[in-house]
């Protein structure tokens, strides 16, 4: 039993055209008995930034409240919003500050840039950053969610079809993992608005 | 707040809370919300799960909020895990509760039904959990504050 998998849970973010989605599933669970249904592992960091964090649960509160202290702090002496950059700068030097008594999170941050252009950045528990061009994946469904965000992702997808594919990647993932599931929450990022929908899922 | 887990910690742990709310509001002149409470509590619990000695404690914190007009109910695991539910369970009785709960819980339950709810519940721990627990204090928390209810037998019950 891994300390990852105790919770459960998964975040996948891709990259569109001037937009970019971020999703993650809902359940909160104690290794095999699912105690909530509405565990939103996905906090907005900004107006256009939002970021994921699947692992351990308590870590996921404990790192989006640490973070948030950090952002508000920045916020107060720049007196500017914090970039998506500058975020994953941020978290990834959160969590190599921890390098030796790690926090149990995989963080996804997802967000679009001041020139609107899209951003995805995934690290390790230990804040190895990876900003690739297609899509990021984190939680227990990994492997899963690999498989579907390599089959359907394409490049240049606008917000409508973005939407559809990663909640398709996201939704068949975690029905072949048996601790994600239980519903799921797709964020669609665009320059002028933000759109939350909640998605149907297999509740089991 | 209701407190499981090891012996010593429970006291130790929910004492320590209990007089940091009222040391609030004797400091503020008025109360702690619910969710302040709670998220209080799970900010002292996850500090010391990463420090020398963690609590090992297991809790259910319930309260009204005067302002927001509602009832809230948190659960926290002993690593400080929290989430706002409408009802919910610790231990080994939670496996048995839950199902029961997911059945026969609804939002606009009066408190009779949640009572009789309750009861239920019980009366399923008696019949199909191994281990012998015969009464259950019960305690309303509404508008007016804490009110004691009656205890719930398990011999009493018809199972």
């Amino acid at each position: 039993m891994s300390i990852m998998s105790y919770n459960g849970g998964g975040v996948v973010a891709m990259k569109g055209k001037e937009c970019v989605a971020i999703a993650s599933d809902l359940r909160f669970g104690i290794q095999l008995q699912t105690i909530g249904l509405d565990f939103d592992k996905i906090f907005q960091a900004g107006p256009k930034l939002y970021v994921g964090f699947p692992g351990l649960a308590t870590d996921t509160q404990t790192v989006h409240q640490r973070l948030k202290f950090r952002t508000n702090l920045y916020e107060l002496r720049e007196n500017r919003k914090v970039s998506p950059k500058v975020y994953a700068s941020m978290v990834g030097n959160l969590l190599y500050e921890h390098r030796f008594g790690p926090y149990f999170v995989e963080p996804v941050v997802a967000g679009l840039d001041a020139n609107n252009q899209p951003y995805i950045c995934a690290f390790d528990l230990i804040g190895c950053a990876n900003a690739p061009d297609d899509f990021v994946v984190a939680g227990t469904c990994e492997e899963q969610m690999y498989g579907m965000c390599e089959s359907l992702w394409k490049p240049d997808l606008g917000p409508e079809e973005l939407f559809e594919v990663i909640s398709q990647a996201l939704v068949n993932a975690c029905d072949r993992d048996a601790i994600s599931g239980w519903g799921a929450r797709v964020y669609v990022i665009e320059k002028d608005k933000v759109t939350v929908r909640n998605v149907r899922t297999r509740m089991d | 707040m209701a407190v499981c887990g090891e012996s010593g910690d429970t006291t130790q742990f929910s004492e320590y809370i209990a007089k940091n709310v009222h040391l609030y509001k004797m400091k503020n002149d008025y109360e702690l919300s619910p969710r302040a409470s709670a998220n209080f509590t799970r900010r002292m619990l996850a500090d010391s799960l990463r420090s020398r000695e963690r609590y090992n404690v297991n809790l259910l914190m319930a309260g009204y909020d005067e302002v927001e007009k509602k009832a809230e109910l948190y659960y926290m695991d002993y690593l400080a895990s929290m989430m706002e539910l409408p009802y919910c369970a610790h231990g080994y009785g939670s496996y048995f509760v839950l199902g029961c709960l997911d059945a026969y819980y609804k939002p606009d339950m009066s408190v009779a039904n949640g009572y009789e709810l309750l009861k239920r519940c019980i009366a399923e721990i008696s019949k199909r959990f191994s281990i012998n627990l015969p009464t259950f204090s019960v305690k309303l928390i509404d508008k007016d504050g804490i009110h004691d209810q009656e205890p719930i037998h398990a011999r009493q019950l018809v199972i």
